[in-house]
């Protein structure tokens, strides 16, 4: 930790703001040159108390930073995490409202809603397929309150892990018999296919992924409790949102989710 | 056709000498560039009446440039196709010598095998899914006979569409049940996950490539035979291999290949 709590308290209290207003702010890092990433988290937390404090409530994490692509060009090499809170939920169907966000881009990811409690350290990936009740296809619509997406990793684990909104596709899948490694992922942006993947794109696995966050929140003392949703990271680039597109993801031996905005 | 009869069994001499020396050569449509797909079409059977006159088998057909991605960048509607000999076949797990190749590329690939001929005009994917006896997963190591893997269209049609090398898998699966649209595929290099992709990323669906197969032979008054073992075209990009490389595939359920190059 490099930051006061001062500061950790006033760029929390900043980001925030920046996210009510839906007015993005300048990057932290332009501003604090050796803020670390365990001050990103600190901020993190302040931003995310401030939106329980006015009502909000946790319903799970997401997972970022998971594929080789943003690693690179973030330079780093481990995932991050943000909190899932109720106000980011949509529901498949509804036209999402861009003028909600600033900048939205949208992830098709594998969503994992766990049905017991997952305490690490020491987890590995039997016991996230034994905690886990299902996995489903989700959308994870991220947005920046970071100005022009210009992130460093301290800004987007500051901005939450750069969440915006979430939708479930609505077909529980087990776990049991699925390798989600090798399911594959088809990614249309209306109408036309954008790209195609496989599971294998997060952190060789989402099981992975999963079993990194319970880890490190672990590590961190945050509970990691059953009936939370999981966004595992994204397997589809980053595609840009304007009102009117619609996206539909579909994955192998799981189903599909779809989203569109207004 | 621009050419004449004398100037295509040349230029099929030109190529196939070069594969067989495993040496690049300029391509072709340097020297001719008015050279049309009849043209290609006409080089191809004539290197193929050499490799028959010389005991070889045609074991297969092949689709190329099967992408999106590559088809936009090769400004052309459909795909293009080629031939299987026998010796281009490679047991599952064997070894691929490097010495006989000029500048291999993998790509993997879901194989279809018919139990009833195919016969265009107006083939559709519903028409090769009932006519399918079972698909396979497969490898194919394409080697352009050109330097660099430079070509147009017409230049790698009447190179055999760079065929060199194919790996089927082990696991024969019926089509009934199976979303091959979704259907993931994870190639690994030397244990490093390298490409992904699902189905959909061959035309949107890799029975297409069937159908445009069967509708094209059509047009030359011929059909795709029952039995025919049929490669879709590559669903992921093509990774370029070197001696001492091992490839492995993991593909949703159809099992995994692997072969290495020595």
């Amino acid at each position: 930790m490099t930051l006061e709590a001062g500061d950790i308290r006033r760029y929390g209290d900043e980001l925030f703001d920046a996210l009510v207003a839906r007015r993005a702010v300048a990057p932290l890092t332009e501003r604090v040159a050796d803020i670390t990433i365990e001050d990103a988290y600190a901020i993190q937390l302040r931003m995310n108390q401030r939106r329980i404090g006015a009502g909000d409530r946790v319903v799970g994490k997401k997972i970022g930073v998971t594929s080789k692509a943003v690693q690179n060009m973030l330079k780093v090499y481990q995932p991050d995490f943000g909190q899932l809170l109720s106000s980011m939920v949509c529901s498949e169907g509804e036209a999402i409202d861009t003028d909600r966000l600033i900048a939205p881009r949208a992830e098709a990811e594998v969503a994992f809603i766990l049905k017991r409690d997952l305490n690490g350290p020491g987890i590995t990936a039997a016991d996230v397929l034994r905690a886990t009740d299902y996995v489903l296809p989700c959308f994870e619509i991220v947005d920046s309150r970071i100005q022009d997406w210009k992130i460093k990793i301290q800004d987007t684990v500051a901005d939450n892990a750069s969440c915006g909104v979430f939708v479930l596709g609505g077909t529980p899948r087990s776990l049991r018999g699925l390798d989600l490694a090798v399911a594959g992922m088809v990614v249309e942006k209306n109408g036309e296919i954008v790209s195609t993947a496989a599971g294998a794109a997060v952190q060789g696995s989402p099981v992975n992924s999963v079993v990194w966050l319970a880890n490190t929140l672990g590590a961190l003392g945050i509970p990691f409790k059953a009936g939370e949703v999981i966004l595992s990271g994204s397997q589809s680039p980053l595609m840009p949102v304007t009102a009117g597109d619609s996206f539909h993801c579909s994955v192998g031996g799981l189903g599909s989710c779809s989203v569109r905005f207004a | 056709m621009t050419l004449d009869e004398k100037t295509i069994q040349q230029l099929a001499a030109h190529l196939e000498d070069a594969e067989r020396e495993a040496r690049a050569v300029a391509k072709i449509t340097d020297a001719h560039p008015h050279l049309d797909w009849d043209d290609a079409y006409a080089i191809q059977a004539s290197i193929r009446a050499r490799k028959e006159a010389r005991g070889s088998r045609v074991v297969g057909l092949k689709a190329g440039l099967t992408s999106r991605a590559k088809m936009k960048q090769m400004g052309v509607e459909t795909p293009c196709f080629g031939l299987l000999f026998d010796y281009m076949s490679a047991a599952n797990g064997s070894e691929i010598r490097m010495a006989e190749l000029i500048h291999p590329k993998v790509e993997a690939e879901i194989a279809f095998v018919l139990k009833q001929p195919l016969r265009g005009p107006g083939c559709h994917v519903g028409a090769v899914l009932a006519a399918t006896d079972f698909v396979v997963a497969a490898v194919e190591i394409i080697d352009s006979r050109y330097e660099n893997f430079r070509f147009d269209l017409a230049s790698v049609i009447a190179d055999n569409t760079s065929a060199s090398r194919f790996v089927v898998g082990d696991v024969a699966a019926d089509v009934e049940g199976l979303d091959l649209r979704t259907l993931g595929l994870v190639m690994e290099k030397n244990g490093e996950i390298v490409a992904m992709a699902a189905g959909a990323a061959v035309l949107g669906h890799p029975a297409t490539a069937v159908a445009e197969l069967a509708n094209h032979l059509a047009r030359r008054g011929q059909e795709i035979p029952a039995g025919t073992y049929v490669m879709s075209g590559g669903a992921t990009e093509a990774i370029p291999v070197a001696a001492g490389d091992a490839i492995h595939v993991r593909f949703q359920n159809l099992g995994s290949t692997s072969m290495r190059f020595v």
